[in-house]
């Protein structure tokens, strides 16, 4: 999972050819536009590159602070099996930071200076994750709210024009599948359950859901980058085609689980053949990704921590690697 | 002293018969540590049976610019594909 | 569980008891070390070592289900394997003492994970051979895995070991802590012996020369000096524990214990 509102925070790129040679950047332009895939070597704009390095590391960055609202259930998981799938679903999203990491590599930066842009709190990360888990039932929205709004992002960054993105992405979105799934059937068992369990699904459907909503950015007319992003083919449809893919097919699902919506406006439109919601609270959405949420604190923090602990190990495994490469005879 | 692990590229042979593919890179101390990292970064799904890995420093690739140079002579040397040569359809097994 | 003062039990039906708490052990300490392992998965050292922690879990949970589930068959009174893992209090569980103990630093856990690793090696290789053919069977699975966690904790040991100062220190300093704790690794006991005499479970002498070669082999590589033997008879597999076990259920039972018969 996880992009979000990304490419949205940074200065307006310049747009291709400026500062390069024009017919470098017009021959550029002709090989996206017949779909040819740019590689790590290829000749870019420096825009572009700087785009897709903010994009990819804010997409890596949000996999491994996503580790994080699970994570916190992994020892309270209620059955062996749901403890297992958990591990694995999380481990998972480590696995996709790295993907992404590795895939931002080839653009010339380093891991260790992405990784040091998010603990010092310059580069932003999906602003879900500063919400926190509360109950078990959280588990279950994240998969399937969460996750489902990831994969209706993701989808299309498989065709991304940058073809370590695309090849990281269709890696994450293959591996992704049954972490909605999983996340559903949490939510399915919890609304047969008791009273109490289906009160914990509601109150779940009911802190998660516009978090999901907002997942896809701020709407159109204020999203800056949409229209230089498609040129380049990063990406492929807008914030607010992707939200109401997402509250189309998401709506049902809920109604499915006897669960509602939080949202007195909602309504089917039969003339548009689409859900219609009511507005969204922007200045929520700016207060979280300004670091106001209720957990930005304890996200970066968190990481910070495991990074800090972890340098002796580092410097100890770096270290025994020096002197096992000085224990060895030297090839000619 | 740094502490920042250099990067292994990772090439998995998905099952036997078939030869190992690139599919990313993970940081690694030493060699060892590579192995197991790339084990549990990219085989998580048993998507191979054999790794290797090899320090991204030491990998020599060509340049793009000489794209042209290195790749563009063999476009016009037809012939050296089958479908080049017009053989008479009775004629069978060639 | 209440042998002294109880009416002799026929021996058929105290085999029956000794096999499922042998095969409850077992499962125990897999629980109990995956349980710690979980608390790790996203504050690593490394987000590689996130992932290679999170499989090390996933295969001891993974075990932990299936000499669960054995057990509860071998019991025969319908529990199932959350049954046992989340309906019994600390008295009743029958991990090995190490496996319970705290994570501590990155170099704790892995001097914790390399003892066990060891153990379980000469274990699980030994159950190869049982006549209980279901027991040899989670065994050669499970030996494929701690195949794999020796060669992460072993190789980390070595590291960490053969390191800086700093971690030298560390582990050696671990090691030292947690060294108390191996004196319960090859002590028999009367499940032991009669698990023995069935031919379900191996004698324990040559398991115990062998994990202590293999001690000593990866000590020597890590520079690590081992410990003086430890006089203190730990008990954890017979449900005396440290003070951590009850703490670690509290937080992992806690939707069972709270939610009583719910479905999840």
């Amino acid at each position: 999972m996880y992009t979000q509102a990304l490419d949205t925070h940074g200065k307006e790129p310049l747009p291709a050819g400026a500062g390069s040679s024009a017919a470098l950047a017009q021959r550029f332009q002709e090989r996206i536009d017949v779909e040819e895939k740019i590689e790590p070597k290829s000749w870019m704009p420096d825009a572009y590159r700087q785009t897709l390095i903010r994009q990819i590391s804010q997409h890596a960055h949000s996999e491994i602070v996503g580790m994080l609202p699970e994570g916190n259930w992994i020892t309270r998981a209620p059955t062996l099996r749901r403890k297992a799938v958990l591990i694995a679903k999380v481990q998972d999203e480590g696995g996709h930071g790295m993907y992404l990491y590795s895939a931002a590599e080839t653009l010339g930066i380093a891991r260790a200076e992405m990784i040091e842009q998010l603990l010092s709190g310059a580069a932003r990360y999906s602003s879900i994750f500063n919400y926190p888990t509360l109950t078990w039932a959280d588990v279950g929205a994240i998969g399937w709210l969460v996750d489902g709004a990831a994969i209706m992002n993701q989808i299309p960054i498989c065709r991304c024009s940058y073809g370590p993105y695309a090849r990281a992405m269709v890696r994450i979105c293959k591996e992704e599948s049954f972490h909605q799934r999983q996340g559903f059937e949490i939510m399915l068992t919890l609304a047969q359950g008791s009273a109490a369990q289906r009160a914990m699904a509601q109150d779940a459907l009911q802190r998660w859901w516009w978090p999901s909503i907002m997942m896809f950015g701020p709407s159109d007319a204020d999203s800056k980058h949409t229209a230089q992003s498609m040129r380049w083919k990063i990406k492929r449809f807008s914030n607010d085609e992707l939200r109401q893919k997402f509250i189309d097919i998401t709506v049902p699902q809920a109604q499915f689980l006897g669960l509602t919506i939080p949202d007195p406006a909602l309504r089917w439109d039969e003339a548009a053949q689409h859900y219609l919601i009511g507005p969204i609270d922007w200045n929520e959405f700016h207060a979280v990704l300004a670091g106001h949420g209720p957990c930005n604190h304890e996200r970066l923090e968190a990481r910070r921590a495991a990074h800090e602990a972890g340098r002796w190990v580092r410097e100890a495994a770096a270290a025994h690697a020096a002197k096992e490469r000085s224990r060895q005879p030297q090839a000619a | 002293m740094s502490s920042d692990w250099p990067l292994f590229e990772v090439f998995i042979r998905s099952r036997s018969g078939l030869e190992h593919k690139h599919v990313g890179s993970v940081h690694a101390a030493d060699a060892r540590m590579a192995i197991e990292h790339a084990r549990d970064v990219y085989t998580r799904r048993q998507e191979g049976v054999s790794l290797w890995v090899v320090r991204s420093a030491d990998i020599v690739a060509s340049d793009p610019e000489e794209a042209d140079a290195l790749f563009e002579p063999a476009r016009d040397k037809v012939y050296r594909h089958p479908t080049f040569y017009a053989i008479p359809e009775e004629v069978k097994n060639l | 569980m209440s042998a002294a003062g109880a009416a002799p039990q026929q021996p058929e039906a105290s085999s029956r008891a000794a096999h499922f708490r042998y095969v409850l052990r077992l499962g125990d300490t897999s629980l109990v070390l995956g349980q710690r392992l979980g608390e790790w998965v996203g504050h690593a050292p490394a987000l590689e070592e996130d992932l290679g922690l999170a499989n090390l879990a996933l295969d001891l949970i993974g075990q932990a289900r299936l000499f669960l589930t054995y057990a509860g068959e071998l019991e025969g009174r319908g529990r199932d394997e959350d049954a046992l893992a989340f309906l019994r209090d600390a008295p009743e569980f029958t991990n090995l003492t190490l496996a319970e103990q705290p994570n501590g630093d990155f170099g704790h856990t892995v001097v914790r994970q390399w003892l066990i690793d060891c153990w379980q090696l000469e274990i699980y290789e030994a159950l190869l051979a049982s006549t209980d053919a279901r027991l040899a069977a989670i065994a050669a699975k499970a030996l494929k895995e701690t195949r794999y966690h020796h060669r992460f904790s072993s190789g980390w040991l070595m590291r960490l070991g053969d390191g800086t100062d700093e971690s030298h220190a560390r582990v050696q300093r671990s090691l030292d802590s947690l060294w108390r704790f191996t004196s319960e690794l090859f002590a028999p006991d009367d499940v032991d012996e009669r698990m023995r005499a069935a031919g379900i479970a191996p004698a324990l002498a040559e398991p115990s020369s062998r994990w202590s070669s293999r001690v000593d082999e990866d000590l020597a590589a890590a520079t690590l000096v081992r410990p003086a033997a430890a006089p203190y008879p730990w008990h954890g597999r017979r449900g005396v524990h440290t003070e951590h076990l009850s703490h670690m259920l509290s937080e992992m039972q806690h939707l069972q214990r709270t939610y009583p018969g719910a479905r999840w």
